[in-house]
């Protein structure tokens, strides 16, 4: 089974067309990677849909503009990967 | 349906919320200028207002989930096809299902019919974001009223805005 940081690195590979060797553990999305917000909507779509969740990006982005939060808590993809397990870990059985 | 302001919906027919789907009727009128170059001598329906009409309907799912307390905007359009001419004069149903309720955006399977017949149907996302301000706002209640969306899926006012 595919490890979480695998298929999200999958899908933002096909999702995106980036070359699977420029996606790291430590890459920014939109930083390191140029994905817009558009190229997002179908990374998220597609990792909702992989994971069985509803990524909160209405909160995170909220906490970002507030200044609560870095954009590297949500979009550097370990982190992101983090924040996909705690979702998963907190889905109703 | 009035091509020149982007009426596409005339009225809803059905919706079902508990399985996220919803119906439209669409006239398309006899007569409209866009007939006149779309094409001289040969009308049909152009494409591009064949997806609107499936956006608006599925925006119209979307904002009734919504309460109409956001605004659906049309963002990408997804493996659309056009399978028939549309005369005018030619009656449409519009058809939509919520495939997904995501955060900040949302995902819908359209379709629109001729005679029973499936005309264009595609994928549609929309990004789902506050009113930008109060006159558009006021414009889709409006909007919302004449095309006979429930009142009970419009809220009047917005808690906390």
């Amino acid at each position: 089974m595919a490890s979480t940081y695998e298929t999200v690195a999958g899908i933002i590979a096909d999702t995106c067309d980036i070359e699977a060797d420029k996606i790291t553990p430590d890459s920014h999305a939109i930083n390191d990677l140029g994905i817009d917000s558009l190229d997002f909507l179908d990374v998220a779509f597609a990792i909702d849909k992989a994971f069985g969740i509803k990524m909160p990006l209405e909160q995170w982005t909220q906490e970002v503009n507030e200044g609560k939060k870095s954009t590297d808590e949500y979009f550097v993809l370990k982190n992101l990967c983090a924040n996909i397990d705690a979702l998963v870990a907190a889905k109703p059985a | 349906m009035r091509l020149e302001y982007f009426q596409m919906v005339d009225r809803i027919t059905a919706l079902d919320l508990p399985n996220r789907r919803i119906t439209t009727a669409c006239q398309v009128p006899e007569q409209s200028p866009v007939f006149e170059g779309h094409f001289p001598g040969y009308p049909i329906l152009p494409g591009v207002l064949m997806i609107e009409t499936m956006a608006q309907t599925g925006g119209w799912l979307v904002l009734a989930m919504l309460g109409c307390t956001k605004m659906p905007f049309l963002m990408q359009v997804e493996k659309a096809k056009m399978r028939s001419f549309v005369a005018p004069g030619q009656a449409l149903e519009g058809e939509a299902t919520l495939l997904h309720d995501g955060s900040g955006y949302a995902v819908v399977k359209a379709a629109l019919s001729a005679g029973g017949k499936k005309v264009t149907d595609a994928e549609i996302r929309y990004g789902v974001v506050p009113f930008p301000n109060d006159t558009l706002r006021a414009a889709m209640l409006n909007t919302a009223r004449r095309v006979g969306l429930p009142a009970d899926h419009i809220q009047e006012h917005i808690h906390g805005a």
